[in-house]
């Protein structure tokens, strides 16, 4: 059998506040070979499923923790049988402290931006020496290498979606529909990764007074879920101002009573949940997605709600699944379950997904506007904020004007312009005023 | 058409060629008087008396031997296994004995084994098993498994007819379960030849029996995901129909084989097998089987979940196909 070192791949620290990890998918069974940094086991913590790069190329000996299984950081999760003269990454999944999987230790992602291929002087097509940027892009199946040959194809020069970013038999196809040339030409080289952008961030200097530290996966994970929430939407805002008398009112009566008869902490989340849940079934797109070319709706509502953590320095979203199945009771109870189990690192990667709308609540530290951004690949998010005492002009019955003083909070909805209009989003909003205002205990 | 049980389509089978042929007898525990412990031959022996519809002792060889020498004799005998595990007490008879007989002597055994086989139902290590591969590895028999009413009819026809031991194992599962048209009048289906139970693009799944539905359950859910799935049911085990897999595999490039039976040595090895030495330069992605793991059968209802494919293990079995 193989002669090579052993090396151990172990569960990574994926951000500070993560004692563990779950094995979701092993990406390479044993007796596969893997090169370094070629993704090689999926793995999911409270927040974050990501790809782990090998820590070495060689073959997959030994599979230590099956999929499914959870174990906490810094545990040999498998081995690798290290051929030799194999690379062994620095980084990545090898050492627990150092683990942070994008970082581009390995030697073929620094040379790829320092080292174009002279366009110019490229061989007639032939089969691929090393491709420009991409060395785990190697393996071609069977079928991928026959359609190759019969048309004369380089397969280094087809964009591949496979696992490890694969050429399959469906991408030459469409490859040769779509009648590139077979000329080794820059088409399915990626872009080059902008290497000032990279610079600053490992290499920078510090001034005095300033710290580094390095950003969780949770943070980076948020960071770029953000900016491709702004690459992807339109988003507008529209501001409502709710009177919440009769809710507050109907809470003061009932939460003594929840307390002690379910044990649940009534709070105005959950009046505000139900309200909208029932204003999301009369406007559905508000409860939609854009896919593709297509609108997609609902018979479901799935309610993510927006968990601070880490004082405030990380962010989850737990879900609550068919919230239009549950009454004001149900949601209480479910907004405060994930908010505990949240902060409690106790979710499952199941309670995090699948949201089809999201309420944030910043109005908790006495915010009264904001503009939040939309949750993709959802519509809409809402943004509730602080009830606030207002002096407000009230009509009675006879159209006489006064002036009282009522609970006031706005609602903000963030919604996406692509799918929806002013003319949608505003209705959907009055509907959830009408619904707040004049709330009906016999309904919710 | 009349639309049947699995159960009924065996039934109004085996009827069917006992009209039509008086050589055709049925012997088996429990079958006559009882009916059979699932009732397939309910009120048989009163329509056909009991010289054709035989109570046997509890002793599988003596029915086997029996069928064997009827056989011999110019009979079509039908034979049952109350429950499939327990053709391991004849497997002398019937693979020394019936399986080589007209290789070494020239004289054919026309003989049916049927077979209630499968779990589902926590039936546990004794009365769950699918013992289709170790007979597909014996030359001289033959080994059929139908998924649906109408091939459960057209199946024992073809077994009935056949001049070597068939072994025809019909799903405890499906008998109720699953319903169909059946024609009323007789039809033979080939033995060796599958169905496209799905016509699809994207994958191939190859598998018989119950865990056809399962697998058409899990392809109509990827239909969702824009995924099109192709089904064979093989039908026949031995002799397969190694070119309708071929050619699907060459459409599609990618494989799971799906059965019920444990998996090592299971017959799914040799479709991969196959696969990889004929098709090789078709496939896009390792063929891949999902099967029972390598233990018997647990009694538990939670345990025998596990044990058992399931559809979700299907739509993820098929997800990690797709996804390579």
């Amino acid at each position: 059998m193989a002669t090579g070192t052993a090396v151990d791949v172990v569960m990574p620290q994926m951000g500070v506040s993560v004692s563990e990890g779950t094995v979701t998918q092993w990406l390479k069974a044993v007796g596969e070979s893997v090169g370094v940094d070629e993704p090689l086991l999926e793995i999911s913590t409270d927040k974050v499923d990501t790809e782990i790069p090998s820590p070495a190329g060689g073959v997959l000996a030994e599979i230590l923790v099956q999929e499914g299984q959870t174990v906490d950081v810094g545990t040999v999760i498998g081995r690798l049988d290290a051929g030799e003269g194999a690379v062994a990454s620095t980084d990545a999944a090898s050492s627990p402290a150092a683990a942070e999987p994008a970082q581009p230790v390995a030697p073929v992602a620094e040379a790829a931006p320092a080292a174009p291929a002279p366009p110019t002087e490229a061989p007639p097509p032939a089969v691929a020496g090393e491709p420009a940027t991409d060395g785990e892009r190697t393996f071609v199946s069977p079928v991928v290498a026959r359609i190759a040959a019969e048309h004369n194809i380089d397969v280094a020069n087809v964009p591949g979606t496979g696992r490890g970013g694969r050429v399959t038999k469906k991408d030459i196809l469409a490859f040769v529909e779509s009648g590139a040339q077979p000329a080794p030409v820059a088409a399915a080289t990626p872009a080059p990764q902008p290497t000032a952008a990279a610079a600053p961030a490992d290499g920078h200097e510090l001034t005095p007074g300033e710290q580094a530290q390095k950003m969780t996966v949770m943070r980076r994970a948020i960071s770029e879920h953000m900016r491709h929430s702004l690459e992807t939407s339109a988003p507008v805002t529209t501001v409502f101002e709710i009177d919440m008398s009769k809710v507050v009112a109907i809470r003061e009566r009932l939460k003594q009573e929840y307390a002690e008869q379910h044990g649940v902490k009534l709070t105005y989340l959950a009046f505000i949940a139900r309200a909208a849940v029932d204003a999301l079934s009369k406007w559905p797109w508000v409860n939609g997605e854009i896919r593709g070319n297509q609108i997609i709706t609902r018979s479901f509502i799935n309610i993510g709600v927006a968990v601070a953590l880490d004082d405030g320095k990380g962010l989850i979203v737990p879900v609550i699944r068919n919230a239009e199945e549950k009454n004001l009771l149900g949601l209480a109870r479910a907004v405060e379950d994930l908010a505990d189990r949240a902060r409690s690192k106790q979710l499952s990667p199941d309670d995090v997904q699948g949201g089809t709308f999201t309420i944030t609540n910043p109005g908790g530290y006495g915010a009264i506007m904001g503009t939040p951004i939309i949750n993709q690949p959802q519509s809409a998010i809402l943004d509730v904020e602080a009830i606030v005492k207002r002096a407000w002009v009230v009509t009675d019955e006879n159209g006489n004007d006064s002036i009282s003083i009522r609970p006031i909070m706005n609602l903000c909805l963030t919604y996406d312009h692509r799918l929806i209009d002013g003319a949608y989003a505003a209705p959907f909003m009055r509907d959830l005023r009408i619904n707040l205002e004049t709330w009906d205990e016999s309904r919710y | 058409m009349p639309e049947l049980s699995y159960i009924e389509a065996i039934s109004d089978g085996l009827r069917t060629e006992m009209r039509r042929n008086n050589q055709v007898f049925l012997i088996g525990q429990d079958i006559g008087a009882y009916g059979g412990a699932f009732k397939v031959t309910n009120g048989f022996q009163e329509e056909f008396g009991e010289w054709r519809v035989i109570d046997a002792p509890i002793s599988e060889t003596a029915i086997v031997g029996g069928c064997t020498g009827a056989a011999l004799m110019g009979m079509r005998p039908v034979a049952e296994m109350q429950f499939s595990d327990f053709v391991s007490c004849c497997w002398d008879h019937l693979v020394t004995v019936a399986a080589k007989q007209n290789w070494r002597a020239g004289t054919p055994i026309p003989i049916v084994i049927r077979l209630p086989s499968g779990g589902g139902f926590s039936g546990g290590p004794f009365h769950s098993q699918n013992p289709e591969s170790s007979f597909a590895h014996v030359p001289g028999l033959k080994v059929v498994c139908p998924s649906t009413p109408s091939d459960a009819k057209g199946l024992l026809a073809s077994a009935i007819d056949d001049p070597n031991p068939v072994l025809y194992f019909e799903h405890k599962h499906l008998y109720r379960r699953v319903k169909g048209e059946v024609a009323a009048e007789r039809f033979t289906v080939p033995i060796g030849k599958a169905r496209l139970e799905r016509e699809g693009t994207d994958v191939t799944v190859v598998t018989w029996g119950a865990m056809v539905h399962l697998a058409a359950d899990a392809a109509a859910a990827l239909e969702a995901d824009d995924v099109s799935v192709e089904i064979v049911d093989l039908r026949s085990v031995i002799p397969w129909d190694r070119d309708a897999v071929l050619a699907s595999v060459e459409k599609t490039s990618r494989l799971l084989v799906l059965h019920e039976d444990t998996h090592t040595a299971g017959f799914g090895a040799e479709v991969l097998a196959t696969v990889a030495a004929e098709a090789f330069e078709h496939l896009d992605a390792p063929p891949q089987r999902l099967t029972a793991p390598d233990c018997p059968s647990p009694f538990a209802p939670s345990l025998e979940r596990r044990f058992l494919p399931q559809a979700e293990d299907v739509l993820q079995a098929l997800r990690d196909v797709l996804a390579y």
